[in-house]
């Protein structure tokens, strides 16, 4: 018993991953923790984005389950576990069951090289950034065999569009990716790094986030990276792939149910694992905004303040919202509710204050800022992008996103050596 | 750091690819074989992370995986798949078959009782943290020549495919 105490409590003290210190019970925790953090994420996403489109649209968006439709997310889980699970007769039973089953699998091992912070990601890997490029293009097999199995039309069409699409955006992708590993090699010894933390520590080091390194090179392949991953997690403006208006509802037509949540799942999950890659390279990942030159003791003291603000500040906003709440008796659950919820955002508010805990959380909570910034973008989009034609989608990747990421890779070659 | 490098691993790792390569031959499905196909090569990326080769392994699920079956699986998909079913799998030539096994084979024997005498004795540094490193430095710099003349034939067989592909260049 004691030694399995000592197991466990022999990682506290260590400052590196539970992967490189071989802990196998804090893996675990931490998997466990990021599974758990991304399905929040994934439900918090769902509101957001129907309540934010709604918004930019003039309208009001779920508003009947709890107050301001904050139950939504929950209510659209329970009806889709409820839901009858149609498989077609002509499918091809075993690939269409397994095709879901891949997807998820692709979108979430992808984390386990995701650096929250120095010490906060499951596993440091010498390939992490190539870990999470490949693991995240086996997705598409998921797709195509969804689309194929389905043994319909517009699935099949939309399988194969999407894979087209994810294909081609690949490329570019890699490139803008190899322009940013190539600028970590920029230091005394001249060996750059795969490594995600790695990445993000050369940033320190270099006392510069990525984008802005050698202007404009880091934002050219920053912005090449921003339109290839949109266009790899099939959102709109290259949706191509779920086309409603012409292919109903894509490589998904055919499913419903918990499959169809689960493609759903990989879909939110694959965006923010995309969006944590560009913050990892360009954003200086957990890094707080201006390490270097706003360092030093009292700095950091003001800086490790605002996860607790951020979250006093939601919860003050839902308090402001359950005071305008309609007077009416009908809405006092509401109001209530509201006004509970706001209670718990500011008690986490509270605990973020005290520093032995914002110490250790505050490298997640910049990370996730970060992220959820790439979050809103791509709601945004969504909002405000007419759709790709298919070969206009085409063209972008293959004649202008390709060689302006072969240039910017030669340009920063060239620059680097300099 | 505990090695994973067990042989359970090994010998569940290769049951897997085993299956797959069997699965590959006697689908009558061209999908089901291209799916099972797909299995065995991360199965393969599997065993290169065990060879302390993350390297290798990322680029073999990168490119095998992720990249070149989608594109079997493009094609194949778009191929009637009532016809081919029906078609006759196997051709049965037993003769170039058994010569060929037992060629094959005798290689294998020979190569397992008398590997220890032919290959070098000598315990390779597990070097998985700087793989990467090590694989440039050497294909940039030892192997410079043959890399740039294989990525030379590979633009070759790039522009003869364009070539081919469009009527009007």
């Amino acid at each position: 018993m004691g030694q399995i105490v000592q197991y466990i409590q022999s990682y506290l003290s260590s400052d590196q991953t539970p992967g490189a210190a071989g802990n196998m019970f804090w893996a675990f925790v931490y998997i466990m923790l990021v599974f758990l953090g991304l399905s929040v994420a994934v439900i918090a996403m769902n509101w957001l984005e129907r309540k934010i489109l709604a918004h930019m649209q003039v309208r009001l968006g779920p508003m009947r389950v709890g107050p301001h439709g904050l139950l939504q997310p929950i209510a659209d889980a329970l009806k889709l576990l409820l839901k009858e699970d149609l498989i077609p007769a002509e499918a091809d039973g075993i690939i269409f069951w397994t095709a879901p089953f891949i997807v998820v699998l692709a979108a979430f091992t992808v984390f386990v090289v995701v650096p929250f912070g120095p010490t906060h990601a499951i596993t440091d890997m010498n390939i992490g950034i190539l870990f999470m490029l490949g693991v995240s293009s086996l997705s598409v097999l998921g797709i195509v065999m969804a689309g194929w199995a389905s043994n319909s039309h517009y699935p099949l069409i939309g399988a194969l569009r999407s894979s087209a699409q994810m294909v081609s955006y690949e490329i570019a992708m890699g490139l803008a990716v190899i322009s940013a590993v190539l600028m970590t090699s920029l230091n005394a010894s001249g060996t750059g790094t795969l490594s995600m933390i790695g990445i993000v520590q050369a940033q320190l080091a270099q006392g510069t986030w990525f984008i802005f390194k050698f202007f404009p090179l880091g934002l050219i392949a920053f912005f090449i990276f921003a339109v290839a991953m949109v266009a790899e997690t099939n959102r709109a403006p290259f949706d191509l792939a779920e086309a409603e208006s012409e292919l109903t509802a894509g490589f998904h037509t055919e499913y419903s149910g918990f499959r169809w949540s689960l493609f759903f799942l990989a879909e939110y999950s694959a965006m923010i694992a995309v969006s944590s890659i560009a913050v990892t390279l360009w954003l200086g990942g957990w890094l707080r905004p201006f390490p270097n030159m706003l360092g030093g003791a009292n700095w950091d003291r003001a800086f490790s303040l605002v996860p607790g603000a951020a979250f006093l500040f939601l919860g003050g906003l839902c308090f402001f919202n359950a005071a305008r709440m309609p007077k009416h008796p009908f809405f006092r659950i509401q109001t209530v509710g509201l006004a509970g919820f706001g209670v718990v955002l500011g008690l986490i508010g509270l605990i973020l204050f005290i520093p032995q805990v914002s110490v250790r959380v505050q490298d997640i909570f910049w990370f996730s800022v970060k992220v959820a910034g790439f979050m809103y973008l791509y709601i945004w989009y969504r909002g405000t992008f007419p759709r790709y034609r298919f070969d206009q989608l085409m063209k972008m990747g293959w004649k202008i996103l390709l060689p302006m990421g072969l240039a910017v890779l030669i340009l920063t070659a060239i620059v680097a050596l300099l | 750091m505990a090695p994973v490098a067990t042989p359970f691993f090994f010998y569940l790792l290769a049951g897997i690819m085993l299956i797959g390569g069997i699965m590959v031959i006697t689908r009558k499905n061209p999908v089901h074989s291209a799916l099972a196909l797909i299995v065995t090569l991360l199965a393969q990326a599997a065993i290169y992370l065990m060879l302390y080769a993350p390297f290798v392994a990322g680029v073999q699920i990168i490119l095998y995986a992720g990249g070149i079956m989608v594109l079997f699986l493009f094609v194949i998909m778009l191929v009637s798949i009532d016809r081919s079913v029906r078609e006759r799998q196997f051709n049965s030539q037993w003769v170039i078959g058994i010569v060929a096994a037992t060629c094959l084979g005798g290689l294998f024997i020979a190569a397992f009782t008398k590997g220890k005498d032919i290959f070098p004795d000598y315990a390779f540094p597990l070097s998985e943290g700087d793989n990467t490193q090590r694989v440039a430095s050497m294909l940039y710099g030892q192997y410079m020549f043959a890399f740039e003349i294989a990525s030379l034939l590979l633009l070759v067989a790039i522009i003869g495919a364009v070539v081919m592909a469009k009527k009007r260049i």
